[in-house]
């Protein structure tokens, strides 16, 4: 049987048509006519006691309830049991999350950038007519005088898909998200290069029924990706083996048989060994390499020298280690998960290490097995009617000059790089809306994302919150938050497919608004009303839920429905023909795509710089009660934690004198110190070579009244970025720090 | 009836959604909290154990806070849960200074406070607030008199260890280990 079922994208296809799985962000062009559905009346918020809704905290997008008091307050946020997200149970963020709605610093206004007649700028209150009519007028003109192709969309969350839709239907294709190319871009590329298929998210790992989780630099339990936590825990209970790669002793690491404490920028000799053992050792699923891979000679050949002994010498990892841990894989299989990660964009050939823990994976027969990676379903959901979009002419892309061809997503980093002018490129981008990412923290190279803002004609942010990107708007919008807004629905692959609702628990506090509503009135000013077809999003969601086979009203009640998978295929059956959406309709060891393109067809380790004398690896992470800088203001969830320290082994403590909280400043490699201060934490739990801090701190806007100056950035030390040749991730590990004792003396600004 | 708690350190990841679900669940004011997380290092590197540790009022058959309280307004209610009583309470601190866990503080409205176990939840049926929260399901809360509940069950089947035995407390919290 040919697995034709599910929409493959060929690698080799991507690249040559610009953004040619937009789709897969965004919804597809539907030229279907709008049909007449009888309008509302809808139930109100007012009208429950709890109300569904889906969790914004981070991209797992729980599915939840929302409880009010008796004065129908909101109180508490609590999982929908029938989530398979999160069954029934949140994390700490997303049970923190009402502390989003009730942050006393919320933008409350639109707020318009005014110069006075001495030149100063400030943000005036503007009422939304004068704030959407300035953005409107604004971008008209930047369509008039340099063409829609101009205009740029960054965006991270629900809100994207209608401010996606506006700019699409404006002309522009240039829409990206910082969690692409800052994140999880190069597992995507290395796994489709791989087997004709990414992972997208929730990512496919069925650790429930695996009997041995590897991850490497993959923290789960500190990353709350609320699934796999929870499937974690129920792994350890049924005894599973977890061997964990990494510099610190992560808490996953202190859950583990093995932990392999590697030296940092190695871990591509590490799955170069492992491949060497389970290839010599005959330890490989035979029956599963033969009948799906295609270059397995080749990859014997090329991992032959990579010995154990070879790869000691590089991770400082123990040959019997290295063996001892590539059997219990191999005692596993096919029950075991190489996990792929999520922040992924660290040395710069991240891509290529992906590609060693897919082919890993395919060695050990995971791929589409129970235990290893199953095969997720969605739910099919009609997209809303509309006209279809213009074919831009011009994308960010062309900015790229031929780099970075197999980006199957818009990169945000590239946005910004198309942004900046350039003489040989004609017009660069005039334009960008931005809705809830902070870009000058969530960007490397600060000063670079500055640069390209203040080449802008027009910039607008849409937030809920005053972010440091506020300050850099020439209009900005607040945005309400999950629990005051309805949303398009979750629709997200699993086991089984779902979809969920959001709707509101309250109005909107203050004069905050939702994303839907923005969008629809700017298309509306802008003559792309045809666009937003439905006259409210309750009607929208409505017709949606209907054709299939739910309702508003249903969803209202239930939260999350699950729709039947259509077929029996949560895992390849046995001798099952599969053709992978490869050009060799293999598992490709041997990568004829990659080829095809200029790159190494197979993955080869690469030394990278190591740490100067006097400094350290800066390695950064997650705490479980925030995400990103996102919360760093949380009321709820600074209680838990309200600044980063910074992590450091005793043996360096002891050299520089540092004793616990003791507060310094980092300095990088290139001179770059971080505005702020941040407090010792002397800990065994990290290698003597690196430092680790949580990301998400520093912030630098006053207006953040719990976050501001609490801890330090990490982005501010992230000036040297290691780009992925092959898809444009952005490699952000190698960056190296040094302690500055007293407050260094600032120069003076010479603008 | 006898209310008791484990809390399996093998799969706590010390998160901290007990602490805030506490919060929002029984209105916990900012900067306090009902319950909390330790973390404890062991070792050198690489040769290193960590455990993590969901803690709170230990709900002791013998408890010292309840003794010293000299309003009464700390008493042991159905199922042993060690109460405060806020109307009788003067905020003394007594039994904040008596009880080793440091598991008490004084809420800002003047009344000592702590864990309940969530008995307003328990009359409903439902779990305490952290029990039924936690994604890791490391807390595992029910009757100790009856031998076939899950808490009886798990801390028959597995090592556990309490928190301070020498202060003779008899402490209702049970650690797997």
């Amino acid at each position: 049987m040919v697995k034709s079922r599910r929409d493959f994208i060929k690698i080799s296809a991507l690249g040559t048509t610009g953004v040619a799985v937009g789709g897969k962000l965004l919804f597809a062009n539907n030229n279907k006519q709008t049909k007449v559905v009888p309008k509302g009346p809808f139930k109100l918020p007012s009208d429950f006691s709890r109300t569904p809704t889906y969790c914004e905290v981070c991209f797992w997008k729980c599915a939840g309830w929302i409880y009010k008091n008796d004065k129908g307050e909101v109180q508490k946020i609590i999982g929908n049991d029938d989530d398979p997200n999160s069954n029934g149970r949140f994390c700490p963020r997303g049970t923190g999350g009402v502390g989003m709605y009730y942050d006393e610093d919320r933008l409350k206004t639109p707020l318009i950038r005014v110069t006075d007649k001495y030149g100063n700028q400030t943000f005036e209150k503007a009422s939304w007519e004068e704030a959407l009519g300035l953005i409107s007028k604004r971008l008209q003109k930047v369509i008039d005088v340099h063409g829609s192709e101009c205009i740029a969309l960054f965006t991270h969350g629900s809100g994207g898909k209608y401010f996606g839709n506006l700019v699409k239907s404006l002309g522009s294709h240039n829409i990206a998200a910082p969690s692409y190319a800052q994140c999880r871009g190069p597992r995507e590329v290395g796994f489709i290069a791989t087997f004709g298929d990414g992972l997208s998210s929730p990512e496919p790992t069925d650790i429930r029924d695996t009997r041995c989780l590897v991850l490497i630099g993959s923290h789960i339990g500190e990353n709350m990706h609320n699934g796999q936590v929870q499937e974690m825990s129920e792994a350890i209970d049924k005894g599973a083996t977890i061997i964990t790669v990494d510099p610190r002793f992560s808490t996953a690491a202190s859950k583990s048989k093995f932990w392999l404490p590697i030296k940092p920028a190695t871990d591509m000799a590490l799955l170069l060994a492992w491949m060497n053992v389970i290839i010599e050792e005959d330890l490989y699923d035979r029956k599963y390499v033969e009948k799906y891979t295609y270059g397995f000679g080749q990859l014997k050949a090329h991992v032959k020298s990579m010995t154990p002994e070879w790869a000691y010498g590089i991770t400082t990892i123990k040959p019997d280690v290295i063996r001892a841990t590539a059997r219990e894989m191999a005692h596993a299989s096919p029950a075991v998960i190489v996990h792929p990660g999520r922040h992924v964009t660290w040395y710069g050939d991240d891509t290529q290490r992906l590609r060693a823990v897919a082919m890993l994976n395919a060695l050990l027969g995971s791929w589409g097995r129970r235990g290893g990676f199953y095969i997720p379903d969605k739910a099919k959901v009609p997209g809303v009617p509309h006209p279809p979009y213009a074919k831009p002419t011009r994308t960010w892309r062309d900015a790229m000059k031929g780099k970075y061809e197999l980006a199957d997503l818009a990169l945000a980093n590239g946005v910004c790089d198309a942004t900046i002018p350039d003489a040989s490129l004609g017009c660069s981008i005039k334009a960008w809306i931005v809705n809830g990412t902070n870009l000058v923290t969530t960007l490397p190279e600060t000063e670079k994302t500055i640069a390209a803002i203040k080449s802008l004609e027009f910039i607008a942010v849409i937030d809920t919150m005053p972010m440091e990107i506020t300050g850099y708007a020439d209009v900005v919008l607040p945005e309400c938050t999950y629990i005051e807004r309805y949303d398009s629905l979750r629709v997200t692959q699993h086991r089984e497919p779902t979809i969920t609702l959001r709707m509101p628990a309250v109005e909107p506090k203050y004069d905050s608004k939702p994303a839907w509503w923005m969008a629809k009135q700017l298309a509306n000013k802008m003559g792309k009303g045809d666009y937003f077809p439905f006259d409210s999003i309750e009607e929208e969601l409505d017709w949606q839920l209907k054709e299939v086979g739910s309702s508003l009203e249903e969803m209202q009640r239930i939260g999350v429905k699950n729709l039947k998978r259509p077929y029996d295929d949560l895992y390849f059956k046995d001798d099952e023909d599969i053709e992978f959406n490869t050009n060799t309709g293999k598992i490709e060891l041997y990568s004829t795509s990659l080829e095809e393109y200029g790159f190494d067809p197979m993955p080869k380790y690469t030394a990278h710089p190591e740490p100067p004398e006097g400094y350290y690896r800066l390695i950064y992470g997650r705490a479980p009660m925030h995400t990103f800088s996102r919360t760093a203001n949380n009321p709820n969830l600074t209680d838990l934690m309200h600044e980063n320290v910074v992590w450091v082994n005793p043996k360096v403590a002891k050299e520089w004198g540092f004793v616990n909280n003791q507060e310094i400043y980092l300095q990088n490699q290139d001179g770059a110190i971080a505005t702020f201060p941040i407090k010792i934490r002397v800990t065994e739990r990290i290698r003597w070579d690196s430092v680790y801090m949580v990301h998400g701190f520093g912030h630098a806007n006053r207006k953040l009244s719990r976050a501001y100056g609490k801890g330090a950035s990490d982005s501010e030390l992230i000036t040297k970025v290691m780009m992925d040749p092959i898809m444009g991730g952005t490699g952000m590990r190698g960056n190296f720090v040094t302690f500055l004792t007293s407050k260094p003396v600032k120069e003076e600004a010479k603008s | 009836m006898r209310y008791a708690m484990a809390i399996d350190t093998k799969k706590c990841v010390g998160c901290s959604d007990c602490v805030v679900a506490c919060q929002t669940e029984n209105l916990v004011p900012h900067g306090y909290a009902r319950d909390w997380i330790v973390e404890v290092t062991d070792g050198t590197y690489p040769q290193l154990e960590l455990e993590y540790r969901s803690e709170r009022c230990n709900h002791c058959d013998n408890a010292p806070c309840v003794r010293c309280c000299p309003t009464g307004a700390s008493f042991i209610s159905e199922g042993g849960i060690v109460k405060v009583e806020h109307d009788k309470c003067i905020g003394c601190g007594a039994c904040i200074t008596a009880c080793p866990y440091d598991a008490r503080f004084v809420h800002p409205e003047g009344y000592v406070d702590k864990c309940t176990f969530c008995d307003h939840r328990l009359e409903q049926g439902q779990d305490p607030a952290c029990v039924a929260v936690c994604p890791t399901k490391c807390l595992y809360f029910g009757d100790m008199d009856d031998p076939n509940s899950e808490v009886s069950l798990v801390v028959k089947k597995r090592k556990f260890k309490t928190l301070i035995p020498e202060a003779g407390t008899e402490p209702q919290l049970y650690f797997l280990i």
